[in-house]
């Protein structure tokens, strides 16, 4: 327990932990004191100025170290200047005054000086409204300027960082937020100061610019309107924007969001979404997102949104598309075959499991990466919270870039690095994360299970995992297919058994899912198939949210043996091209529902907009089709159906839209009220969500699997292997419809080992042709030294159908003659 | 007496009448012959220009923030030097006016940083149909007296850079 420690803000007695600092234990007691260039979420700077006190102390006797006392109280000394509020820390006894005439006076002279050269445009500022500068000029401000207008300095207003953020350099008040922000949180330094004095300008020092997937944030934290991004430019003044919250679909972290929503005449006089801004819940995603869940929401509101049901590819009724996949399911009952992705929310899997179960079908869960069985008994425990591991924790990350499957958890064990915690990163290559790493293993391709195996040894490694407080381990599918995945993940859960880091807060195993509901699927029953074509054969195939015919050309062939195909989808796709019957369902934009996260956090999202054409919500699809079966199943409210949900699964039991939607206070404060401290986050009024506890937790017997020693195809002699990584922005339905991104999503480029392009006659940037499982495509080659000779990384979702590790040919192309 | 005081009544009644033969008519043969309105009169909106033709609108949205009726609607979008309306980064792509939300209060115009919605004489506002009342922005601005200053236009790149000119105190 830290020491704590009492001071007197503005006549106020506060009592705070020792080492806080004087604006942080202001804001605790309720006041505000102005600043800029501070932010708790990150290491004082003190360069802006505006959190100027008066602070006394106590003066104390040298001789006796007692408080030298004055008329029965202790004599106070005040400092003859002001001082920085964000850079003292508290100590016993302090006084500070925040609302005295020097301070009034000390804050009107500082931001006379920051508006020197501001260029007051805030009509067409896109923080106009939601900007501390404005509100604190307002509140604090002299009114009038004594600086000549005529000496104004005039920079560039619209200077491309990157192609999301765009910098106005008159703006700018040098708080350094922005490279604070890459520097310390996300540990990469991509922009800086360029120049000194007057000239202080923010730079990219990156190729691309500003070449982070954290960049949004730069602009939610920017006190001044200096970083916009170029998706929410002029697109609407904030005040007019109403909120709506949500959780991001994008990966498993389950970011808490909130759409801002408006009416607008370019869409055609619909309510659209402007933006997408954080929400905070300080256990999941603190008060960030990154670039994908706040730019590649256009997917909704996509050209390719089915609107109408279509039968045999005409358009027809709902009536009738109903009837017709009524009539073929109850024809052929268990010969239904349920194939529903991580897309979905658990009300819609759970209803397309009864659907499955009722008719005695099969259900199957649309993923290559298993082991969603095993975060469910020794996964992360009730209460877990990443921010609060650090000294004597360990994290393990083995086969996943966080940065590309899961940014906000990489910037999360980032962190819990930095404050102290042992971090492995176990990977067949280089990931960003290694660079914080205490230990980095790198492991040949083939290696994972025996890698994670090792870890119960007695190398330095083990002993260090085994006698942690806590210990998280992370798996992915990076370089893994389905069973790759499987066997890793059992590997992992016995590793933490057998070192009793399970069935407690902050243990246990996550699954860095490629889809942001694979846990909850996996919760509600669905399982994946290794082998989807011969599950196909002559089957009655219902595919919900997933594009297997887009996806492999395998499955598409697979497909063709299907004897019926009905399609749930939000988009057209080539599945839904060779569907009998097509429904239309609602993106998760304009519908309620909940996930479930990697860390078994179910978590609620709400409507944001109004739907599009005759679409239907998923759950609601399922539960028609049920109901006309003559199952109970649930078709018009999706709360209802989380209430049976949470009736008939285990895990879920006792959840109900009350407890989904408590909230506590968090720290720091953000919100509307008080932009200038945390920046434009949204504060969390809809509810944290609620973890789920684990089978071990509940002190149920844990059965883990087997661990099998081989966990993937290994590269042979005299092969090439193409085994399959995760890329953030891919062409994936939920992405490529944002054209902001095509710059990122860039083409298809695999990755070979130096040696491997020498033998082939191709450079980084050349062209290479592959072949696989019957299968040929061309990509560019990008050169990396630290994969093994003998494999070949291959993006997933762009085009190139690599689900699990395979054996491959590559040809060097020459470079394209032009004709 | 009873007799003589209604017909002397009558009389001066009838001689108000004649005498009124004789003086300047206080009508107006509306509409053939339209009355000036008063200086600070609030009718119908325009959207002003710049001498050179820009639109002084910059789509700030602060008129439509201060309507009390709710009767103004803003979009935005980014000027270019290729195609510019107004100068500056931003111009209103959209802007409505409800004609018969409005209550011509003139907040509209105190809210303009650029001085671009002004409320001019005009009264004549009438209307067969609710969609008729609502003003786009084709209608509300002001025409160029010159077809080369129309926007959007091609100009030289660089000049064009501040949105929110150089004002002085306001003097009326």
């Amino acid at each position: 327990m830290t020491k704590q420690l009492t001071l007197t803000i503005d006549g106020v007695q506060v009592t705070v932990p020792e080492g806080t600092l004087v604006v942080d234990a202001a804001k605790m007691a309720g006041i505000d004191i102005p600043v800029f260039c501070y932010h708790p979420k990150m290491e004082p700077a003190g360069n802006c100025r505006m959190c100027l006190v008066e602070v006394g102390r106590p003066v104390i006797d040298r001789a006796t170290g007692q408080a030298v006392m004055e008329n029965g109280q202790p004599k106070i000394q005040f400092m003859p200047k002001l001082e920085t509020a964000c850079t003292n820390t508290v100590s016993e006894g302090m006084v500070v005054l925040t609302q005295t005439e020097k301070v009034t006076e000390g804050r009107k002279g500082t931001l006379e000086f920051l508006l020197t050269s501001h260029p007051l445009d805030c009509p067409i500022c896109d923080k106009g409204g939601e900007c501390p500068l404005q509100n604190l000029t307002v509140e604090h401000g002299p009114g009038k300027s004594r600086f000549l207008y005529d000496e104004k300095q005039h920079l560039a207003k619209h200077v491309p960082l990157g192609e999301l953020i765009w910098l106005d350099r008159e703006r700018c008040i040098q708080c350094a937020r922005c490279i604070r922000f890459q520097d310390e949180i996300v540990g990469e330094a991509v922009l800086g100061f360029e120049a000194r004095g007057r000239m202080t300008q923010i730079i990219s020092l990156s190729e691309p610019g500003f070449d982070s997937v954290f960049s949004g944030n730069t602009s939610d934290i920017c006190p001044v309107g200096a970083l916009t991004t170029a998706d929410f430019r002029f697109g609407a003044r904030p005040w007019e924007l109403k909120a709506s919250a949500s959780i991001c679909s994008q990966c498993p972290v389950g970011c808490n969001t909130t759409f801002n929503t408006r009416r607008e005449a370019k869409a055609g006089g619909e309510i659209v979404i402007k933006r997408v801004m954080p929400r905070q819940n300080e256990e999941v995603n603190e008060i960030w997102m990154c670039d994908k869940g706040r730019f590649a929401y256009h997917y909704a509101e996509s050209a390719q949104r089915l609107v109408k049901p279509t039968v045999r590819q005409a358009k027809a009724s709902w009536t009738d598309a109903f009837d017709l996949v009524t009539q073929t399911f109850e024809a052929s009952k268990s010969d239904v075959v349920v194939l529903a992705s991580g897309r979905l929310s658990n009300e819609d899997l759970f209803n397309l499991k009864s659907l499955a179960d009722g008719l005695g079908g099969k259900s199957i869960l649309y993923t290559d990466m298993g082991g969603g069985n095993l975060t469910a008994q020794v996964g992360v425990g009730q209460g877990t919270d990443l921010g609060k591991l650090g000294k004597g924790d360990t994290i393990l990350v083995v086969a996943s870039d966080l940065y590309e499957e899961a940014p906000v958890w990489y910037l999360r064990v980032k962190q819990a690095a930095d404050r102290g915690a042992t971090l492995i990163v176990a990977n067949s290559r280089h990931t960003k994360l290694e660079r914080f790493a205490r230990y980095a293993i790198r492991y040949a391709n083939g290696d994972e299970v025996k890698t994670v195996a090792d870890l119960q040894g007695d190398s330095k490694i083990a002993q260090e995992f085994a006698n942690a407080q806590n210990a998280v381990v992370f798996f992915g599918s990076d370089g893994l297919g389905l069973n790759g995945s499987a066997n890793l993940a059992a590997a992992c859960a016995k590793l933490l058994q057998d070192t009793k880091h399970v069935g407690k807060a902050n243990n246990g195993l996550i699954g860095v899912w490629q889809r942001a509901n694979d846990q909850g699927a996996w919760e509600m029953g669905f399982r994946p198939e290794a082998d989807l074509a011969s599950a196909f054969k002559n089957k009655i195939v219902y595919i919900v949210g997933a594009d297997p015919a887009g996806d492999d050309p395998a499955l598409a062939l697979a497909l063709k043996g299907a004897r019926f195909i009905v399609v749930q989808d939000i988009l057209e796709t080539l599945t839904t091209h060779m569907a009998d019957v097509v429904l239309p369902a609602q993106a998760y934009t304009e519908r309620e529902g909940t996930y479930t996260s990697g860390e078994r956090r179910v978590q609620r999202f709400y409507a944001a907009v109004p739907v599009h054409g005759e679409a239907k919500a998923d759950f609601a699809i399922a539960g028609e089709i049920g109901r006309r079966l003559g199952l109970n199943t649930e078709n018009g409210s999706a709360m209802v159906t989380f209430d049976r949900l949470a009736a008939s699964v285990k895990d879920f039991a006792g959840l109900d839209t009350n407890k989904l939607a408590e909230v506590k206070p968090q720290w720091p404060i953000v919100g509307r009220g008080d932009l200038y401290y945390g920046g434009t986050t949204y504060e969390n009024k809809q509810g944290l969500g609620v973890q789920l506890s684990t089978a071990a937790e509940r002190g149920e017997a844990v059965s883990l699997p087997e661990v099998r020693a081989e966990s993937a195809l290994r590269p042979r002699e005299d092969q090439l292997l193409a085994v399959p990584v995760t890329k953030l922005y891919d062409r994936g339905q939920t992405v490529a419809s944002t054209e902001l991104l095509t710059q990122r999503i860039g083409e298809p480029t695999v990755s070979l080992h130096p040696e491997t392009a020498k033998r082939l006659g191709v450079a980084a940037g050349g062209r290479v042709s592959l072949a696989f499982n019957g299968l040929s495509a061309e990509a560019l080659v990008k050169i990396d030294d630290t994969i093994s000779a003998g494999v070949v990384l291959v993006p997933r979702s762009m085009g190139l159908a690599v689900r699990e590790p395979v054996s491959v040919q590559v040809l060097g192309l020459a470079e394209a003659k032009v004709s | 007496m009873r007799v003589i005081e209604p017909v002397w009544e009558l009389g001066r009644g009838l001689a108000r009448t004649f005498a009124s033969l004789f003086e300047k008519p206080v009508t107006v043969q509306y509409p053939e012959e339209k009355r000036e309105v008063r200086p600070r009169f609030r009718g119908r909106h325009v959207l002003k220009r710049y001498e050179n033709g820009l639109e002084k609108c910059i789509g700030c949205s602060l008129c439509a923030a201060a309507c009390p009726a709710d009767a103004i609607f803003v979009e935005a979008s980014e000027n270019t030097d290729e195609n510019r309306f107004s100068p500056g980064e931003r111009y209103a792509s959209t802007y409505e006016i409800n004609m018969l939300r409005c209550i011509y209060c003139g907040f509209c115009e105190d809210a303009c940083p650029t001085e671009a919605i002004v409320l001019g004489d005009n009264y004549e506002l009438s209307f067969t149909d609710r969609r008729q009342a609502i003003y786009p922005k084709e209608m509300l601005l002001e025409p160029v007296p010159d077809a080369a200053m129309t926007t959007p236009r091609k100009v030289e790149p660089g000049v064009y850079q501040r949105s929110v000119p150089e004002m002085k105190d306001p003097q009326d």
